[in-house]
């Protein structure tokens, strides 16, 4: 290997890039959008859950109940239906993700039996949004039966009863206000890299290929291991300024806390980078028509990356077979990596396992990757 | 016109025949995803790994501890000594909710103090760690008037009517709540966008970058012909995608089906109108397949986020959520999901539909306009 054959190959691929202005910008201006996208655009944690309300009975207590739904901030009464029918519609038009259901008789039946039913319809389309939407309103009807509770305890002159009562107090670490950003921006790094690496490498060969220049870069001097090292250090400088773009805004626009050592973070990002960049060219190498590479390219790291690793689907709610698939998952490792560092903390010492998985990764790539490119034409 | 037009259709589909790689990504990105969502996305909590540390050792706290393990939402994985081991089993991502029972549990449960309980939650998962604190909330409830009923002596239980408000739960349309019932109708509307736009843009902006486009402009062919010739084929190839994924859906995930197949063929007939607009408008920005490849990502991906394809519009900031309603992509998912699991027809949906018509017309007459002007240029 010569250093100066390198360098020339690392030069004309910068040209290259430089030359195509478009691309560039795209390449640099994509962390900040999928940032801003990202950061504002994914919530998983819906407050205000547009609610409808069918009260059958229109008592005080039920106008009660009703106002307390809309009291939290956590459900927002939006419509107020008069009929079966008018519940169907709304339900199938989805103008409500819930539609609380208060009964004819409510407050008789309370009043005689003691107990009565409350029935909540919810559009389980999105089930997430179900559940917790379930939870919320849950919770607005414990708080409602321990007031009818009190009522009839301070009626009947009898002490409010804490017998067999736990008080439960949860606390929450890591991420202490529950904000699905924190989860969520972390891991966008990860997608990020997976997806301005895999989309310029891929490229970087078949392009040659296509355009026929592939036959004057064979007649250079320049070996194989030259042609791969030259062709992915500006490669590999971009998706580390990437990097540094994504860890400022989610810092510094995002506020999301950054607890760990940027050392190791570079460190595992570095990685990361080789993984993706080695995958790119090996694609490229082997792939001669740009469609094909850009697809495949996309199929084996965004994929995996925004599915398989955790970044928003929990892996541990996998069924067993996939979650064996996922430890061959590279960005597993790295969301992994960065969720630690950010929200935990974490150093070396916790994460010394998906570090070491990254970098297995790492090498095993790039060897592949240099065996792969030989200088023939056929 | 029809003759020219139908030359160029046949090149077209010789051309794609002879790309492997066009039928390749055509097909094989879409049922790989789809297996992907079928299996892998879930939003759904069960087996929380839990750690438990319990200082009081006896009966309420060993039935408080059968509460949870009961419900199959949490799964005690280890049993902590002290509060260090805690700490560790959650800073190592052993167990995701670590329950504290501390000394003199059963004794505040007897008379009547109110037992305190400590429930740790690491949260760098935000959404199982809400839906999780939701189950506690419920399991400690039943826990608490299992024990009312079992520690008051029977005749105040008699004295003391059983009262309360119960809410009963009715999620329609998806009764068992099958994270798969959600998105594999999803996957449908989002990889066709994806697959239709891409190859759209890319076919076009080939052409361009290996010169035969000028060998095209000098033949007789109308520019409009072109398009056509163009966009006939990834519209063809669009619809069977959906027909293939959607059989997937319904054969091997067993999503129902219970609308009417029309109101979706409406549908997707003009979410892939759109969707050939927008690859159409996006080989326009292009000369090379890297800037194609670079400026599909730059549009497709907001197209995808700002759906509601996994995070609810819901919950977006009010710009966003604008943003969204000219997104074809919005539209198209809220046909599919209502054709399959709600069985609604055109009366319902026919705000939606004739939303993605107008955005289909706007995109082709732009894209068409955009396009004939930088064939001059």
């Amino acid at each position: 290997m010569n250093l100066r054959r390198l360098l020339a190959m690392a030069y004309k691929e910068t040209l290259q890039i430089r030359r195509d202005p478009r691309s560039l910008a795209i390449a640099l201006i994509m962390p900040l959008i999928q940032m801003g996208l990202l950061g504002y655009g994914v919530s998983l944690d819906i407050r205000q859950v547009p609610t409808c309300v069918y009260d059958q009975e229109n008592s005080q207590l039920s106008r009660g109940i009703v106002s307390s739904l809309d009291a939290g901030g956590w459900l927002s009464v939006r419509e107020v239906l008069h009929s079966e029918a008018g519940v169907r519609e709304a339900m199938d038009r989805a103008r409500c993700i819930a539609t609380v259901v208060i009964p004819t008789h409510f407050s008789r039946t309370l009043a005689s039996t003691g107990s009565a039913d409350i029935q909540a319809i919810f559009d389980a389309t999105d089930v997430n949004t179900t559940n917790i939407a379930m939870g919320y309103i849950q919770g607005v009807i414990a708080q409602v039966d321990v007031q009818i509770h009190a009522r009839w305890a301070a009626a009947h002159g009898q002490p409010i009863s804490l017998l067999g009562q736990v008080e439960l107090r949860p606390s929450t670490w890591f991420n202490e206000t529950l904000d699905s950003r924190n989860f969520i921006i972390p891991g966008v790094v990860a997608v990020i890299l997976a997806l301005v690496g895999a989309q310029l490498t891929s490229l970087t060969i078949s392009r040659e290929w296509e355009r026929g220049t592939m036959e004057q870069l064979i007649s250079t001097p320049v070996t194989a291991l030259e042609v791969m090292l030259g062709k992915l250090t500006p490669y590999f400088v971009i998706g580390m300024v990437d990097a540094a773009i994504c860890l400022c805004v989610a810092v510094f626009w995002f506020d999301v806390p950054f607890r760990g050592d940027l050392a190791t973070l570079l460190a595992a990002t570095a990685l990361f980078s080789l993984v993706i960049l080695g995958i790119g060219y090996l694609i490229s190498v082997r792939v001669r028509s740009q469609l094909g590479a850009s697809q495949i390219a996309l199929l084996v790291t965004m994929m995996p990356t925004t599915l398989l690793s955790g970044y928003t689907f929990p892996i541990d709610q996998m069924p067993a077979p996939i979650r064996m698939l996922t430890l061959i998952v590279y960005p597993r490792y790295f969301v992994t990596i960065l969720r630690g560092i950010f929200l935990k903390g974490s150093g070396v010492a916790e994460l010394w396992q998906p570090l070491l998985g990254l970098g297995i990764f790492a090498v095993l790539i790039i060897w592949l990757a240099a065996r792969a490119f030989h200088k023939r034409l056929d | 016109m029809f003759q020219r037009l139908s030359a160029m259709l046949i090149k077209e589909f010789l051309q794609l025949k002879r790309d492997r790689w066009a039928m390749f990504s055509l097909i094989v990105p879409m049922v790989i995803q789809m297996l992907a969502f079928g299996y892998a996305a879930t939003f759904t909590v069960h087996h929380v790994t839990s750690v438990v540390l319990d200082l009081d050792q006896n009966q309420a706290s060993r039935s408080l501890i059968s509460h949870f393990v009961a419900s199959g939402r949490f799964d005690v994985v280890e049993q902590a000594r002290n509060d260090a081991e805690v700490r560790r089993a959650i800073d190592h991502n052993d167990a995701v909710i670590a329950i504290i029972i501390h000394s003199g549990f059963q004794g505040h449960l007897q008379n009547g103090t109110g037992a305190p309980l400590q429930i740790i939650v690491g949260g760098t998962n935000s959404n199982t760690a809400l839906i999780a604190l939701g189950y506690i909330g419920q399991i400690v409830a039943t826990f608490s008037s299992d024990e009312a009923a079992r520690l008051l002596p029977p005749q105040a239980r008699l004295a003391r009517p059983e009262i309360g408000v119960t809410l009963q739960t009715r999620p329609w349309f998806n009764e068992g709540l099958e994270d798969r019932w959600f998105f594999i109708p999803g996957v449908i509307g989002s990889l066709t966008m994806l697959q239709v736009i891409s190859l759209t843009a890319f076919a076009i902006v080939r052409e361009r970058e290996i010169g035969t486009l000028e060998q095209i402009m000098v033949s007789p062919i109308r520019p409009i012909e072109f398009i056509l010739g163009k966009t006939i084929p990834f519209f063809l190839l669009g619809l069977g995608g959906i027909v293939l994924v959607s059989v997937i859906g319904i054969v091997w995930f067993k999503v129902p089906f219970i609308g009417n197949p029309l109101v979706m063929l409406a549908g997707s007939t003009l979410f892939l109108l759109a969707s050939v607009g927008i690859g159409l408008l996006l080989s326009t920005f292009s000369r090379t397949q890297q800037q194609a490849f670079a400026f599909n990502f730059f549009f497709i991906n907001p197209l995808f986020i700002l759906s509601g394809f996994a995070f609810p519009i819901a919950a977006m900031p009010a710009v966003l959520r604008w943003f969204t309603l000219i997104n074809p992509l919005r539209y198209f998912l809220i046909v599919i999901r209502s054709v399959f699991l709600k069985g609604v027809g055109f009366a319902v949906l026919w705000p939606v539909l004739t939303a993605m018509a107008a955005i289909a017309a706007v995109m082709l007459t732009v894209s068409v306009l955009r396009f004939r002007s930088s064939l001059d240029a």
